[in-house]
């Protein structure tokens, strides 16, 4: 009888521990999985150092030649400068607390994606420059050189963690990995290594505006069209205005929202509610993006573009400042604006016109969240709702990273969508609120080349989703998040067929009872209300087509 | 011929085994991971795996129809063509059947109560689910690059839309 070969054999795999361990397994750049390298222009506009073409795929990156003493003058300069910095490298005491808890590892089952060894990435290199152990005992206490290989190395795994934090809640030290993250990136950026997608946005949105790069005029075109299909479907037509000078309130929402699907309809949600109460607000075609992708850059480009915000709101002299439902806009304001580019002493504490609410929590960077807002409204009855025209949708409600787990929001959100739909499932509770499993796509990872690597990420998340889709028939994942809207449907559309995504506001512009409007026949989208017209059936409401 | 019944007896601990060697694809610190942890969302993979593996095995003793296999062949490749893994690996993890298979029939054949022939057979049953595994794995590096085309085409489609809208006359 011939020895039938044992297919381990075949699949190679090996009960041995690896032959190379974690610090000499070099990266392999496969397609799919990595972001394209940042374009000579988009540096040269922010003034970044070392524009070229250049792609990762290459063995050479055209490192300058003093690329090594830039990233330990760098990193020294760090250390020194943030505090928290030189804890995150000192205290981590290896418990493996974090590892299993980061929706990458879970998702792609690398290793190096466990949180605790992301930070050994940067940590290794620190022990050996800068620890007097590390320079003596070297691997003994886990210090390595640093070469090329791990600058690849940084380049693939600090753009496979989306700065959401989640491993920083289980960890006992509160070791924030988001941190080391962004200041890899940063090290990274010295040597003029970013990929396109963060850096072409925050170029575009420091010369022009937003991230997408659409002009003032062509800004303003969006909205009116916005503005045409409410009138299509409410029968009202509602004025928003632009670059009012003395308006109460200046309102910014990510620019997500007002070009692409399913955004828009959040948009167009923003605006029916604002014509409805009468509020006194004005949009700004110069702070037309309340995004920042700076904040994947680096703390300049983080502050330049955060400065608008600040710079608009004096200019026309406005109150104080409402922002739509974005997700890191408000890690930004929340954590960083303040003391980045505050105090804005220009503002006033923000009070509502329509209930007289003061917003205590946001007297210092007078910025009020569009779902505190509108959970203010409708907590003190102000709004006339009727969910039934949500009846269709089975709603699911996701936790977006830097609004919950980074600014502590889990109820407005939920408040509203109570009350403006009937069909509301929660997901498992270790995968929401605190806990809640980022999309995969956040801290500007959210471009088309990482397809893949995007999947991987979004794995526990949609692994959740499927759970309730199967055992409640939930179709819609509701978010406040402008890069969720973004990324989940295709998320959605690989994961779990047959749910749709929306932003809260969306579902409040269905269930809104607006004065003077004429029969509603269909939803923000287009799609025909229960028992007003033909439904093509019960895929309807998961399409995530345009 | 029939698939013998020790196979069946022996449901448990086979369905056990074949989900060890799979979990062994991945890299260890990962592996030993996907064992332990038990809740389905703090680990989505191996609970991915366990229901996959399931019901690829239960339906193959049965000998159901490769519509029926689907779901669960699915629940696994969909996974693992996204993951670092070739092709080749990616829906290698069928053979890894075939393993357990000749651990579980050898000491049966042994005995005298099983035959060579007996586990030939199952052998070849193997083969019929790993062709059914190929088969998910186009259809799902499919649906990613429709999906990727997709997405690109929103990013859009508002804009494309606007423009061509008709203005009214002033």
């Amino acid at each position: 009888m011939s020895r039938i070969s044992k297919p381990e054999e075949l699949m190679k795999i090996n009960y041995r521990p690896p032959k190379t361990g974690w610090m000499d397994t070099p990266v392999e750049f496969r397609r799919g999985t990595w972001l394209y390298a940042a374009k000579p222009k988009s540096l040269e506009v922010l003034g970044l150092p070392n524009p070229r073409e250049w792609s990762p795929e290459e063995e050479d990156w055209k490192l300058p030649e003093n690329w090594k003493e830039i990233l330990l003058q760098g990193l020294k300069e760090r250390l020194e400068r943030f505090r928290s910095l030189k804890l995150f490298l000192d205290i981590c005491v290896r418990c493996g607390a974090c590892a299993d808890k980061c929706h990458f590892f879970l998702g792609s089952g690398d290793p190096k994606n466990m949180p605790v060894l992301r930070a050994e990435l940067l940590r290794s290199i620190y022990r050996r420059d800068f620890t007097t152990t590390g320079k003596i005992l070297g691997r003994l206490v886990g210090a390595r050189e640093l070469t090329v290989e791990v600058v690849k190395e940084w380049y693939y795994y600090f753009y496979q963690c989306t700065e959401c934090r989640r491993c920083s809640l289980y960890c006992p030290f509160g070791i924030d990995t988001a941190e080391i993250t962004m200041l890899g990136r940063e090290l990274l950026g010295l040597l003029g290594c970013y990929p396109d997608w963060t850096v072409a946005s925050a170029a575009n949105c420091y010369r022009i505006g937003n991230h997408v790069g659409i002009e003032p005029h062509a800004f303003r075109d969006m909205v009116e069209f916005c503005v045409d299909e409410i009138e299509n479907i409410t029968g009202i037509r509602v004025e928003p205005t632009f670059n009012r000078k003395g308006a109460e309130i200046l309102f910014i929402a990510p620019s997500g929202d007002v070009f692409a699907d399913p955004g828009i309809y959040t948009f167009m949600g923003y605006l029916m509610l604002f014509h409805e109460i009468g509020l006194d607000y004005t949009l700004s075609t110069y702070a037309s993006e309340g995004g920042n992708f700076g904040l994947f850059t680096s703390h300049e480009v983080m502050k330049r573009l955060n400065a608008k915000m600040y710079a608009e709101a004096k200019r026309l002299g406005v109150k104080w400042i409402l922002g739509g439902e974005c997700g890191h806009m408000w890690r930004v304001i929340h954590q960083y604006m303040d003391t980045m580019n505050g105090p804005a002493d220009f503002l006033e504490e923000p009070v509502s016109p329509i209930t007289g609410t003061k917003f205590e929590n946001a007297k210092s960077t007078k910025m009020v969240h569009i779902c505190e807002f509108t959970a203010d409204l409708i907590r003190h009855g102000k709004l006339n709702l009727d969910p039934s025209r949500n009846d269709h949708l089975i709603v699911t409600f996701h936790d977006s990273c830097n609004p919950s787990r980074a600014m502590g929001f889990f109820e407005e959100p939920r408040y509203i969508l109570r009350h403006v739909c009937r069909n509301f499932y929660e997901m498992p509770e270790n995968t929401i609120k605190e806990n809640t499993f980022c999309c995969g796509s956040g801290a500007g990872l959210n471009a088309d080349e990482n397809f893949e690597m995007r999947m991987r990420g979004g794995f526990p998340r949609a692994n959740a989703v499927r759970y309730v889709h199967q055992k409640y028939g939930v179709n819609l994942l509701a978010c406040i998040c402008a890069i969720d809207r973004a990324a989940l449907p295709a998320l959605m559309d690989y994961w779990v067929p047959g749910v749709a995504v929306a932003g809260v506001h969306e579902l409040l512009g269905n269930a809104l009872v607006m004065k003077g409007e004429k029969e509603r026949t269909t939803t923000l989208r287009g799609e025909p209300l229960e028992g007003k017209g033909e439904r093509e059936g019960e895929m309807e409401p998961g399409r995530n087509d345009a | 011929m029939k698939l013998p019944q020790v196979l069946t007896d022996r449901k448990p601990e086979i369905i056990a085994r074949w989900f060890h060697l799979v979990v062994s694809t991945y890299p260890p610190d990962t592996a030993k991971f996907l064992l332990q942890e038990k809740d389905p969302f703090a680990n989505p993979v191996g609970q991915a795996l366990r229901e996959g593996l399931e019901g690829l095995y239960e339906g193959w003793l049965k000998g159901v129809s490769e519509k029926e296999l689907y779901p669960y062949m699915d629940r696994i490749v969909r996974l693992r063509a996204v993951q670092d893994f070739s092709p080749g690996e990616a829906v290698g993890f069928v053979l890894l059947l075939k393993e357990v298979l000749r651990q579980e029939l050898e000491p049966e054949i042994k005995k005298g109560h099983v035959s060579w022939e007996d586990l030939e057979y199952a052998y070849s049953l193997v083969d019929k689910v790993q062709l059914l595994a190929f088969d998910v794995y186009a259809k799902c590096r499919e649906e990613l690059y429709e999906a990727r085309v997709k997405e690109i085409k929103n990013r859009v489609q508002k804009l494309w839309e606007r423009v061509n809208k008709e203005k009214p006359a002033k």
